[in-house]
């Protein structure tokens, strides 16, 4: 066979893929490999020692450590828990009005409902502290003006309902994203097929159940897990609004902020990077393992139309 | 000229200048308190200065959050400051231990402190002490004295007193009694707890017996503070589970609350934005009890050892342990006071009266901090927590007890006795 035969290196190929890997390398995977080898290694007299999984037996095995995270995890499931059963529904329920071809201001809505999404955590956190402010706060006296004023509560300093609150506020922040991505994925719904559904005597409310809902569940999955993603990685809310102590009673310690405590230290107690990488290690493993069950066993299950 | 010859011109220039000002020595000062800055630069360095000619001090803070990080680094690469800002205790300690500061104790001026003052920059066993201790914060309660006046109210002198007085401008309901929240916790530990607290455990003696393990913290001395918090909730404003310390700060000065359970540190902060008169009392004793308050150490300056300055860091050290900067210091911060034995005379009233207690009242420093402050759980921070729990009635003060002896037990051995 001559040389001209055999197939041309495609040299392009490599060429484009080298930014995205390059930068991929250096941003992602070596840190990724870093919080690893840091994670097996513990300081004594100065000096890194390989330990080998010493640092999650002690996450694990020691009550102080372990105590923590547990909670820490526990809240965690519950902010989930909290946009998954608050957030995405009421996300696709606006969805579903935008999509109405009546409905008038269409463009204002949107946009006001997306905002919040593009403010900062810090301008977030710091408004809602203010509004719940039992002091100064504008909630007490809107209470007030409607009679309800017994129902307020200091919501931002109660253990019981410090974390739910908190999740609600973020609930208010993102609830902009599964109504962006629901409207795109309504619209790209073909007229055609609701009209023929019309003529099979589908409209209204039934329209959405039977016909859209399930064209739209591919990108209620997306959410989903983009929902579980950034919830396992929360941090700069409950930071902002209830500081690195997570306060009241560490009531709304999540992962994010049992880490930040750890690896950087606080106040007086020294930060402990060995153990700081460790509890990062375990909040990647449980989002990679959320992650994997959702690509291996939902998603090669779920139906795609193509139109 | 061929760009070599420039490189030339270049270095000789540097070599000569550095030549010319070898003569005069400069000594830089590392520090978290950028706040200071301009105190430092017109008030104190100029003083230094003008008495010894030939030492030049430059005054380079970093902001608080970065100062221990920055400052290790800064260590490791040889390239900190002559003279190093000190944190109280372990912060400092560890940086001895590891050669970053250098022994002081043969000093002289050391002699003009007490060993409380001493305590925060010495090692466990008070054989090394490697910082010239700068100033601490008393802890007490400042109050509105337009207020008091107005409903006919005086300066309580024992706890009975003192609860009397909140029920009584609870009553009349134009106050709200105690300006404080649990929204950030540190506030129910440093101004409820170490405040209040060291009447019963007796300062310094209570302290040590604990350090020496012949006291536990479900001992009534230590729980006895708890059931006083207990009692502080019904006192707060509505809504004080989420009121945090700005929140507490603004309540107080906007003359909507009575009494402020402060830090020393309050009072620049207050005057400029109080416009009614304050006034201050000490934690009130127990009924025929004697008077404790927490001074606590906060702000020491020491010695990098690998300075080539040695000689004019010294100089400095010598003069930071004078009376002279005592009253210079003092004065240009009012409610941080010099630990120094001198006496010193301070312009504010407020500060004035609150330094005016350490004659007739014993001190002692924040309970946890020395030592106890150092394993995990921490029991510095772990204070906070149990603290607010007690105000917020989701903990009783026997739980708190417990809840701090099993995390101190977890860590911590006594020295054998």
């Amino acid at each position: 066979m001559s040389a001209e035969q055999r197939p041309r290196r495609r040299w392009h190929i490599a060429v484009f893929l080298a930014p995205a890997v390059l930068v991929y390398t250096a941003l992602m995977i070596l840190p990724l490999f870093g919080t690893l080898k840091l994670s097996l290694y513990e300081a004594v007299d100065n000096r890194q020692v390989f330990v080998g999984f010493d640092n999650f037996a002690t996450l694990f095995g020691d009550p102080n450590w372990s105590e923590s995270f547990w909670r820490a995890l526990k809240n965690n499931t519950w902010f989930f828990f909290i946009h998954m059963a608050v957030q995405n529904p009421i996300g696709i329920a606006i969805a579903a009005m935008l999509s109405v071809p009546a409905l008038r201001f269409k463009a204002f809505y949107r946009t006001a409902i997306f905002i919040p999404t593009i403010l900062s955590f810090v301008i977030v956190g710091f408004a809602w502290k203010l509004i719940l402010s039992p002091l100064w706060g504008i909630a007490p006296g809107l209470l007030d003006m409607v009679g309800l004023r017994h129902l307020f509560q200091p919501w931002l300093g109660k253990e019981e309902y410090a974390l739910t609150t908190i999740a609600l506020i973020s609930v208010w922040q993102f609830v902009g994203i599964p109504m962006m991505l629901i409207y795109a994925a309504l619209l790209s719904i073909p007229d055609e097929i609701l009209e023929a559904g019309e003529i099979d005597g589908i409209t209204g409310m039934a329209a959405f159940w039977k016909i859209k809902l399930p064209l739209i569940l591919p990108s209620i999955g997306i959410i989903s897990i983009l929902t579980f993603v950034g919830n396992f990685n929360a941090f700069d809310l409950v930071y902002t609004i209830e500081g690195a102590m997570a306060a009241p009673n560490f009531s709304t310690e999540v992962m994010g902020t049992f880490l930040f405590r750890t690896f950087f230290g606080h106040q007086t107690q020294p930060g402990d990077p060995n153990m700081g990488a460790t509890i990062a290690m375990m909040m990647f493993l449980i989002i990679l393992a959320g992650v994997t069950i959702y690509l291996f066993f939902i998603q090669t299950r779920m139906r795609r139309y193509q139109f | 000229m061929r760009p070599r010859n420039i490189v030339g011109i270049m270095l000789a220039a540097t070599v000569l200048g550095g030549a010319a000002a070898a003569q005069e020595v400069t000594l830089t000062i590392e520090s978290w308190r950028n706040d200071d800055l301009t105190i430092w630069q017109d008030k104190i360095i100029p003083a230094f200065e003008a008495k010894n000619p030939g030492i030049k001090v430059v005054f380079a803070p970093t902001a608080p959050a970065q100062y221990n990080s920055a400052l290790n680094a800064k260590l490791e690469a040889g390239t900190a400051g002559d003279l190093i800002t000190c944190r109280p205790f372990d912060g400092s300690l560890q940086m001895f231990e590891k050669g970053y500061l250098a022994d002081l104790s043969d000093m002289e001026v050391l002699d003009n402190f007490g060993p409380v003052a001493k305590s925060g920059w010495s090692t466990d066993d008070g054989s090394a002490t490697y910082c010239i201790p700068m100033a601490s914060v008393i802890h007490g309660f400042i109050y509105n004295k337009d207020a008091f006046a107005e409903l006919g109210l005086e300066e309580p002198k024992t706890t009975d007193e003192f609860y009397a007085l909140l029920d009584k401008i609870k009553e009349d309901g134009t106050y709200i009694p105690l300006a404080m929240g649990t929204a950030d916790e540190w506030e129910a530990a440093t101004m409820g707890y170490a405040n209040i607290g060291s009447k019963y455990w007796k300062g310094e003696e209570g302290r040590k017996a604990l350090i020496a393990g012949k006291s536990k913290l479900t001992d009534p001395e230590w729980v006895e503070p708890y059931r006083e918090l207990a009692r502080w909730g019904q006192y707060m404003g509505d809504g004080f589970e989420a009121q945090s310390y700005p929140d507490s700060q603004n309540l107080f000065t906007l003359g909507r609350a009575a009494i402020y359970p402060a830090g020393s540190w309050e009072i620049s902060g207050f005057n400029a934005q109080a416009d009614f008169e304050m006034g201050a009392f000490p934690p009130p004793v127990l009924p025929g009890g004697e008077c404790y308050i927490s001074d606590h150490v906060d702000i020491a300056m020491g010695l990098n050892p690998a300075s080539p300055n040695q000689e004019a860091a010294r100089t400095f050290l010598s003069w930071v342990g004078s009376a002279e900067f005592a009253n210079l210091y003092s004065n240009a911060l009012p409610g941080f006071f010099s630990l120094s034995n001198n006496p010193v005379t301070l312009e504010d009233p407020l500060a004035q009266e609150m330094m005016s207690w350490r004659e007739s009242c014993s001190s002692t420093i924040r309970p946890f901090a020395q030592i106890l402050g150092r394993g995990t759980p921490n029991l510095h921070t772990e204070y906070w927590v149990t603290s607010a729990n007690v105000i917020r009635g989701t903990m009783t003060p026997e739980e708190a007890g417990q809840y701090m002896q099993d995390a101190l037990d977890s860590w911590y051995t006594p020295p054998a006795q």
